[in-house]
């Protein structure tokens, strides 16, 4: 499992595990509630996910392990498996959004080392010109990193800035193209628009473009009202979860993935550059219940 | 702000409340859960929900409240008033006065340190305030290159050393150059971190001893989770925090957070962040975040208004007028003097849990209306107002030209009056709108 025990630092989750594996003859459920609201899970989702575990329980009269088996299951249920595919002979364009703050520019550059890495040749842009210094922090990482980066000036329009990028991606031959984009809050009309039309840019000629929310792993249950938004406004493609290194377990994606079916991408696990990695979903409710564990 | 599903189903069960003449512990205890899930959603953490609503819970099956007159509204203030305290009473200052003031904030990444920074200078400037920023950040990347650009945008002067010492050297180094050029407020703007990362924490707690700062500052997201209450407690337990500045409240999240991390640490919210411009910091509110968190409108107003204008035997002959079906013109008069002394009836609306001006849409409310509907029962006998069924042909012709208005007003009147009455047979079976009489609208 390696980075992602990461996640389980904190001790949430591992009490629903020991508790479904009681075998206690007290109301469970209502412990369970607890935790999953704890867990940033939220109010609509913690009740549906109860309400399924109690009609299995029922069913089919499951305890202990049985009970945790299918508890595992319902989550991973919820998380849809489809993920993001990458043409080796076209141009990928990673389209990054996000609410400030969330880790949009330092997720952008650990994407490119990640897809380095992987021997595609990615190109950073940096169409965060709005925010003090945001073109300088992508470029710090890329110098950092070793990556080629678009760097414009500041207060560029970033939908000319995202056009020069695919441009010069194209010229050279990249075939991953990252664009990292200004924080926005969901609310913000004309920024969501503004977004919608940096999209509109890319999405030119049909390459393979792939609309990413970057979302921080304590998010509240606002998260949902993000995803709904900026899906409502982009089309989300995919998620990445950051900050998962810390407390908080990014509960609020089982609320997301429930409502909006996005898929996650990738999970952000600690502050290299290598800790950012695909996301495995069963990697991830693995490591919140710490069933491995708590069951051989 | 956006008024959820949920919000509405909290006011739905205030409705019911407001609509009963006496209350059960049952009727409170539904209204709790509705309560508890509204502050759940609103990010409020699990624990200080259970302990909140245990609290209101006592509070509000008391003896006096369950036979007051208007118990419903009673639960309703209580929960907002004790949600106001918990939140702090009232706005809270930052230390001022001394001859020298050093603010030193923190908090995780992506929280908004930096940019609060800057408002923070931007807002003390003046009122013999003269900031001077110190960027101690020297790990995320550009992170001093933001606060310069940030200083210069609003002429303060940012000290940096670079990335190749320490924060405390940062730091110690800013002060003295700080009091150097003569300015009497220190700002120190650290790296965001994990509250877990022992390391960085501990850097931290050597600036706070080195520095001695008259404010440690947390800055806290609105959006965060659940968790707010674990950061919380631990840079409080690690560095004592003075206040919390919540930031990105400009966006739709209700900022339960607030409420958890002032519990858990009995820290004051001290400014909240409502924009990405530097002016965009405003002092807190807690009566604001309180509606906010539990979705309402401006509630408590509302009832302070009502509770003082409404007489309390008026109230009782109507009710039991009401009962009898006994209720005639005069006392519709009656209830449309009542509602109007409470205000125009627009800033009354706009006032009612759910009844923003967006929701309020094309309803507009004619005052002059209610001028000519005033004017139409004062010009009846007093035979016609309590018994308005006998006004026929010639009556109306006759009230009409006494008025100065027309017969068919005065039959829109009636229509009006007659559908009050059948409003008030279904409060008698326990459907009552929130207003007593029915005020026309169009």
């Amino acid at each position: 499992m390696g980075i992602w025990k990461r996640i389980k630092r904190g001790g949430l989750w591992e009490r629903i595990a020991s508790l479904l594996i009681s075998d206690t003859d007290k109301d469970i459920y209502e412990e369970l509630e607890e935790t999953l609201i704890q867990a940033d899970v939220g109010v609509s989702a913690t009740l549906d996910i109860i309400d399924e575990l109690k009609n299995q329980q029922s069913e089919k009269n499951l305890k202990g392990t049985d009970l945790l088996t299918a508890f595992r299951e319902i989550l991973l249920g919820i998380l849809p498996v489809a993920t993001i595919h990458f043409k080796d002979n076209a141009l990928n364009i990673l389209l990054i959004v996000g609410v400030n703050g969330s880790g949009k520019t330092t997720t952008a550059a650990k994407l490119g080392f990640y897809f380095k890495q992987q021997n595609y040749s990615p190109l950073l842009v940096a169409a965060d010109t709005y925010r003090a210094a945001g073109i300088e922090q992508l470029s710090l990482w890329a110098q950092k990193l070793q990556l080629p980066v678009i760097a414009p000036e500041a207060g560029a329009d970033p939908g000319a800035v995202a056009f020069d990028g695919r441009e010069a991606a194209l010229a050279r031959e990249n075939n991953i193209l990252i664009v990292d984009t200004a924080g926005r809050l969901h609310t913000q009309k004309n920024l969501m628009e503004e977004l919608r039309k940096v999209k509109k840019v890319l999405s030119k000629d049909e390459h393979n473009l792939h609309t990413i929310l970057v979302l921080d792993a304590i998010s509240g249950q606002n998260g949902l009202e993000q995803g709904r938004i900026f899906h409502k406004y982009l089309n989300v493609d995919g998620l990445i979860m950051t900050k998962l290194d810390g407390t908080a377990r990014g509960g609020i994606l089982f609320a997301i993935a429930r409502e909006l079916k996005i898929p996650v991408f990738m999970a952000g696990l600690g502050e290299k550059p290598e800790d950012l990695k695909p996301f495995n979903s069963q990697l991830f409710v693995d490591s919140l219940l710490e069933f491995s564990e708590k069951t051989t | 702000m956006i008024f959820n599903k949920l919000s509405e189903k909290l006011q739905a069960a205030f409705q019911k409340l407001k609509s009963k003449g006496k209350l059960t512990e049952k009727d409170v205890k539904m209204v709790l859960k509705e309560v508890k899930i509204a502050l759940l959603e609103a990010d409020v953490n699990f624990k200080v929900v259970k302990e909140f609503v245990s609290k209101i819970e006592e509070k509000a099956t008391g003896e006096e409240i369950l036979k007051s007159l208007t118990p419903g509204q009673q639960v309703i203030k209580i929960v907002h008033e004790e949600l106001t305290h918990l939140m702090g009473k009232e706005k809270s200052e930052l230390i001022q006065g001394r001859e020298f003031t050093t603010i030193m904030l923190v908090g995780l990444q992506g929280s908004g340190k930096t940019t609060t920074t800057a408002k923070l200078a931007h807002h003390l400037k003046g009122s013999g305030h003269h900031p001077f920023m110190v960027a101690a950040d020297i790990y995320r990347p550009a992170a001093i290159d933001q606060l310069k650009k940030l200083g210069e945008k609003i002429d303060v002067p940012v000290f940096s050393l670079g990335t190749n010492t320490s924060p405390l050297n940062i730091c110690r180094a800013g002060q003295k150059a700080a009091v150097k050029e003569g300015k009497n407020l220190l700002l120190l703007d650290t790296a965001g971190r994990l509250h877990i990362d022992a390391e960085m924490m501990a850097e931290l707690l050597e600036i706070k001893e080195v520095l001695q700062p008259d404010e440690v500052l947390l800055i806290a997201d609105a959006m965060t989770g659940q968790d707010a209450v674990n950061l919380a407690q631990k840079f409080n337990d690690d560095l004592g925090i003075t206040g919390v500045i919540l930031t990105k409240l400009e966006g739709d999240a209700r900022g339960g957070a607030a409420l958890s991390i002032r519990a858990v640490t009995g820290a004051p919210i001290k400014f909240v962040g409502v924009g990405e411009k530097v002016n965009e910091l405003e002092p807190f509110h807690p009566e604001r975040l309180a509606s906010r968190i539990l979705g309402m409108g401006d509630v408590m107003t509302l009832i302070e208004k009502a509770e003082s204008s409404y007489d309390k035997e008026q109230a009782l002959a109507l009710e039991k007028k009401i009962r009898e079906d006994s209720f005639s013109l005069e006392d519709f008069l009656e209830q449309l003097k009542q509602v109007r002394s409470m205000g125009s009836f627009e800033e009354l609306i706009s006032m009612v849990p759910g009844m923003n001006k967006k929701a309020l849409g094309n309803i507009k409310v004619d005052e002059k209306q209610l001028d000519r509907i005033e004017a139409i029962i004062n010009s009846m006998t007093k035979e016609e107002r309590i018994n308005p069924d006998i006004i026929d042909g010639s009556r109306r012709q006759r009230v009409a030209r006494g008025s100065g208005t027309s017969p068919q007003e005065v039959n829109r009147l009636m229509k009006q009056y007659r559908e009050t009455r059948k409003l008030f047979k279904s409060f008698r079976k326990g459907k009552m709108p929130f207003f007593p009489g029915n005020i026309p609208v169009r």
